[in-house]
């Protein structure tokens, strides 16, 4: 390890630089963490304000603020913006800001690499929601973009849609790159693989996903954009393709893809929990293993998407057994959750609620999660509000909770300033009851058999549609109080110590708060 | 506060509704061996889910409660156990297995579409379904009813709003009944809650479901793949007769059938034709041109001063009988009489102040729809 | 150099070359994609094609044959089977026929495609002749026969007593939307 020493003797120190420049030519791993995280804080009231647009629209029966065409554009953005532009973002945001400071590298691997990674994801965004403005409108297919409905029956802006996709995927890809070549070569003397934080361990495997998933979701694209405008016949069944191959090709990326917006999550939360329990977390090694184990089984559990689109039997048993194996490393990991609060001593600040809240309803959701890997009963919830309750339930308590709990966690290291407690507890509870407002009864209508991406539906519906909408507007305008406390924590506030909470464990509480500029220029020692 | 005044209003909005009934919760049983055994199994999961739940959040909150610094725990020091993590990796296991064995079973059931004894192709079409009765020379488009009126608030909504069609799907009681699905242009979804039959519609591709229904009666479904524009408004209706009265509705659908193909050869008053032009326009055309001929966009083009409607006849009957090719205009010469569609053209034609005044022989269309063989 | 960087240079390349062979990968899925359904019949494809070796002749058995034809939307030919049902003992050639027509005014190409219905059964039905091995052209107000000549396979699992096959009739007109408003632009001047 003399090299890294040697290497970090070069680097010149300096501060950040002034004006906006200090934002468009960082390299500096906490400034492009920090805009990764605002961006993605942007995207997230983008795309929440397309929710808000939806669930206003479905407040009751009938057409009554937009157009069945815009809705479905509405739709389609809504899901794009959140899983590209707002969930993984934020998880890149937090990587890049809390991964060198937890391995003990100064920076991350390829900091220049890094500021491109970020700089192309505005331009890509601009392009995508560009297109709404666009003649025939923007991508109105559903974020699942199957074929023909993409492809044949595209408006003309599909070709926006397909570019922006590549430059998303590039970014990811690049970020992903980024994260192994940090974890796997700047780590400090003494911190071997088995040393490493949970957090670095789920973002490792999450990148490997990445590195294995964003390049097929860029060939899937680059196959419509040849059937679109070379004459090519992928998914085209007249020129002897077949529409069904976009979804197995889709899906091969997209079940990868939930993945990657909850293994960071699993990482953050057990994190938080042992902090707050005072208790070591249990069962480390399981749960890295567990977490390698959900990464592998989701590369072959890919058509239970797809259980309707009729699939041999043999291949229907294969992908539902496959599904429900799922559930064992996913249990074991919320067991080795509960096992650690366990005899613990326990305190509930903002970050252990958020925590908590994610264990149980993520839980729930990996409940309706495994309902709808048994296919006989996906024929009655497939493409129902049932999965909208589900995916729901898996990444807005699941993933958007663990963004959440990891950002008031780590807030105090960042800014150097102690949140507002109280502030951030009424935050946590109208979120949470807005949260469950909203998706909770998306089970029973979905249930009742309403389908999924319609403007308008049945009266027997209703009830439970106008309560979703209202509690969306609850969860909806309860993230301004969220902005409100980030911006006065980055004001003022109580300081924070070095430590920021009784004795949480890792290489990031060893450094002031706020984080210096440049951290670890002398590798700490691990013991 | 706020929260308070959200609760308030929703109480209130609810309260003003009785129309919404239900507060439905759970799924229906359906109608058919399968819909119960899917039925059972969803219950069965559901149940497993939620005694899982009740210990791993019993335990949760066990500790939550009693292990909290405020009422002086003290934390221990275990951080692992090889024999309770391998217990807890098993017992979900043999969990799983035990739940595999009956989805199994009802799966394979489900695919056993052998011995049925009546074939349907059911063809999905943006934005209606096609049901033609194997062998028994019987074919229509079943399209959505609901009028405009309600969906835009105009008028109350119906019981069977955005549910109800105007030729249902009609079925034998007690028969096994095989759907042979496809789609004429995107990907939708044939699914009837009832039968729990969900299949794909995949254009150049047939898939298979079945269903036996014992209990006449009608059953209501909906398209369940995002198919574009009106994907919420191409509603299922199915109607299960018992034996003899289905028997009696083929020989009526086959004589109907004939009747309106004997029509074409009618001549009607410009009046006739005006009147069931609107009507057939309304249904058929409404939903992309508007109901004033305004269009919609730059996707579905107005009619009112259009080009076609105002310009040479032959090309206007050709677009409308034969749809063109890549744009959303179909081809409707299978989708409407020969009336309909006489009548559909020469409205166009005439209304929203397009005065061309000319008018269209059924004939004329009749023989572009058979063309000169 | 420095070594960290060596290293790191290393791990980019080997991950990027990663990335580049999944951007590969995704493309390989589809050849595999057919080989799978050639195997499990997804879809009711039918790979199979072309002359077939003699097959003995099994008379205890029928099955009973659907045939259905079906338009892809805004193709405008009447299209339909000759015989919407046949009765053959597998082993037997059977030679039946579509008969499609082109109602326009314009000169249309047009494509077939197959699919067979349970998907199980779909490596059993060979086609030995089929009008979907090739593009159909059909001139203005012509029509023609179609033929079909299949044998079904006596291996064909014994719980499968009726195929569905299915022919779906795409346009597939070159420059199909410049020669159509040519088409229509020289009618409506000569009309």
């Amino acid at each position: 390890m003399n090299t890294l020493t040697r290497t970090i003797e070069h680097t010149e120190q300096h501060g950040p630089a002034e004006g906006l420049s200090r934002w468009f030519f960082t390299t500096n791993h906490k400034d492009i963490g920090t805009l990764y995280l605002w961006f993605s804080f942007a995207m997230f009231l983008t795309g929440g304000c397309m929710a808000l647009m939806i669930r206003a629209e479905l407040f009751q029966p009938g057409l009554q603020l937009i157009e069945p065409g815009f809705f479905n554009q509405m739709t389609t953005m809504h899901g794009l913006i959140m899983v590209f532009g707002a969930v993984m973002p934020a998880f890149v945001g937090l990587a890049n800001w809390m991964l060198p400071l937890m391995v003990g590298a100064p920076d991350m691997a390829l900091p220049r690499m890094n500021n491109w990674s970020f700089w192309i994801l505005p331009f890509a965004f601009a392009m995508m929601l560009s297109t709404l403005f666009m003649e025939g409108g923007g991508p109105n297919f559903g974020w699942t973009f199957y074929a023909p409905l993409s492809t044949t029956y595209a408006p003309p802006s599909v070709t926006f849609f397909i570019f922006a996709v590549h430059m998303m995927g590039i970014s990811s890809i690049m970020g992903a790159i980024n994260v192994v070549v940090t974890i796997l070569n700047m780590r400090a003397p003494g911190m071997t693989m088995m040393k490493l934080p949970l957090f670095v361990w789920t973002w490792l495997i999450t990148a490997f996903l990445l590195i294995a998933v964003m390049p097929v979701l860029a060939g899937v694209v680059t196959m419509m954009l040849m059937d679109i405008h070379f004459g090519t016949s992928f998914f085209n069944a007249a020129g002897g393709g077949d529409p069904v191959l976009f979804q197995h090709v889709f899906w091969f990326f997209g079940h990868p893809e939930v993945y990657i917006m909850i293994l960071p999550a699993f990482g953050i939360v057990s994190e938080i929990i042992p902090t707050f329990a005072r208790k070591r977390l249990f069962g480390y090694a399981s749960m890295v293993y567990a977490t390698a184990s959900i990464a592998f089984l989701s590369f072959i559990v890919w058509a239970h998407h797809m259980f309707t689109v009729g699939i041999p039997l043999m291949g229907e048993l294969f992908f539902m057994f496959a599904t429900m194996l799922i559930a064992v490393p996913t249990g074991v990991k919320v067991f080795n959750w509960v096992a650690t609060m366990f005899r613990g001593s326990m305190t509930f600040e903002t970050p252990m609620l958020f925590a908590l809240a994610f264990v149980v309803l993520f839980t729930i959701g990996g409940f309706s999660g495994l309902m709808l890997a048994i296919a006989p009963a996906d024929f009655q919830y497939h493409d129902t509000y049932f999965v909208v309750a589900h995916f729901h339930y898996v990444l807005v308590p699941g993933a958007v909770f663990a963004i959440m709990a990891g950002v008031y966690y780590w807030l105090p290291k960042w800014t150097g300033h102690y949140y507002n407690e109280t502030l951030g507890k009424v935050h946590f509870w109208i979120s949470f009851i807005g949260v469950n407002l909203t998706f909770f009864p998306m089970h029973f209508i979905g249930l009742a058999g309403m389908p999924r991406r319609i403007p308008d539906y049945a009266l027997q519906f209703a009830d439970f549609n106008m309560v979703a909408s209202v509690g969306a507007f609850i969860f909806g305008f309860s993230q301004l109080i969220f902005l409100v406390l980030v911006i006065k924590t980055i004001r003022g506030g109580d300081r924070a110590p070095a430590q920021v909470w009784e004795h949480p464990q890792g290489l990031e509480w060893t450094l002031p708060s706020p984080a210096p500029y440049h951290s670890f220029v002398e590798p700490p020692e691990v013991k | 506060m706020r929260v308070a005044a959200q609760f308030l209003l929703l109480a209130l909005a609810s309260g003003a509704s009785p129309a919404y009934a239900d507060w439905q919760l759970n799924m229906p049983r359906g109608v058919t061996e399968i819909s119960h055994a899917v039925f059972d199994l969803h219950m069965i999961i559901f149940w497993i889910c939620v005694a899982i739940a009740v210990v791993v959040f019993g335990v949760m909150f066990w500790s939550i409660f009693h292990h909290r610094k405020s009422r002086g725990a003290r934390a221990e020091n275990f951080h692992e156990n090889t024999l309770v993590e391998v217990i807890w990796t098993l017992v979900p296991f043999v969990i799983l297995i035990g739940m595999a064995v009956p989805a199994t079973a009802t799966l394979v059931k489900m695919y056993d579409s052998s011995d049925a004894e009546v074939d349907i192709q059911v063809t999905g079409y943006q934005w209606k379904w096609r049901y033609q009765y194997l062998g028994e020379d019987i074919d229509f488009f079943s399209s959505l009813t609901t009028p405009r009126e309600q969906i835009n608030n105009e008028a109350p909504k119906d019981e069977n709003y955005l549910l109800e069609v105007d030729n249902p799907l009609v079925i034998p009681a007690g028969k096994k009944v095989r759907f042979l699905v496809t789609a004429a242009d995107v990907i939708h979804s044939w699914w009837v809650p009832a039968f729990a039959v969900k299949k794909d519609a995949i254009p150049g591709f047939i898939n298979e479901a079945w269903t036996n229904v014992p209990e006449p009666g009608i059953y209501r479904g909906q398209c369940a793949e995002l198919c574009g524009k009106d994907h919420g408004f191409m509603p299922i209706v199915v109607e299960v007769k018992p034996q003899a009265e289905y028997d009696q509705w083929l020989v009526d659908t086959r004589a109907a059938q004939a009747a309106t193909a004997a029509a074409a050869s009618q001549v009607l008053s410009m009046d006739e034709l005006m009147a069931k032009g609107e009507q057939v326009y309304n249904t058929a055309c409404a939903a992309c041109h508007q109901t004033n001929g305004q269009g919609l966009g730059s996707v579905f083009p107005a009619l009112k001063g259009s080009k076609i409607a105002l310009g040479d006849i032959e090309a206007h009957i050709d677009i409308v009988v034969n749809g063109k090719a890549g744009t959303a205009m179909q081809a409707f010469k299978d989708q409407l009489s020969a009336v309909d569609l006489a009548a559909v053209i020469t409205w166009e034609r005439n209304a929203w102040g397009n005065n061309v005044g000319d008018k269209v022989d059924p004939a004329t269309i009749q023989k572009l729809k058979e063309g000169t063989e | 150099m420095e070594p960290l960087k060596v290293k790191n240079r290393r791990l980019v390349g080997r991950l990027a070359l990663s990335a580049a062979l999944m951007f590969g990968f995704g493309f390989a899925l589809v050849p595999l994609y057919d080989v799978f359904c050639e195997i499990t019949g997804l879809n009711g494809k039918v790979t199979r094609n072309g002359p077939v070796s003699e097959m003995a002749i099994d008379e205890a058995r029928s099955v009973r044959v659907q045939m259905i034809a079906v338009n892809n939307e805004s193709m405008p030919w009447a299209f339909r089977a000759d015989s919407s049902e046949l009765v053959v003992h597998p082993g037997q050639d059977q030679l039946t026929s579509y008969h499609a027509f082109n109602p326009t005014g314009r000169w249309m190409v047009a494509q077939a495609i197959p699919s067979v219905s349970p998907s199980e059964a779909a490596q059993y039905l060979h086609k030995v002749n089929c009008f979907c091995f090739e593009q159909q052209p059909l001139q203005a107000q012509e029509g023609r026969e179609m033929p079909l000549l299949f044998v079904i396979d006596p291996a064909l699992p014994a719980h499968i007593q009726t195929i569905t096959l299915s022919y779906t009739l795409f346009d597939i007109t070159p420059a199909q939307r410049t020669a159509m408003n040519l088409q229509q632009a020289t009618r409506r001047t000569t009309l």
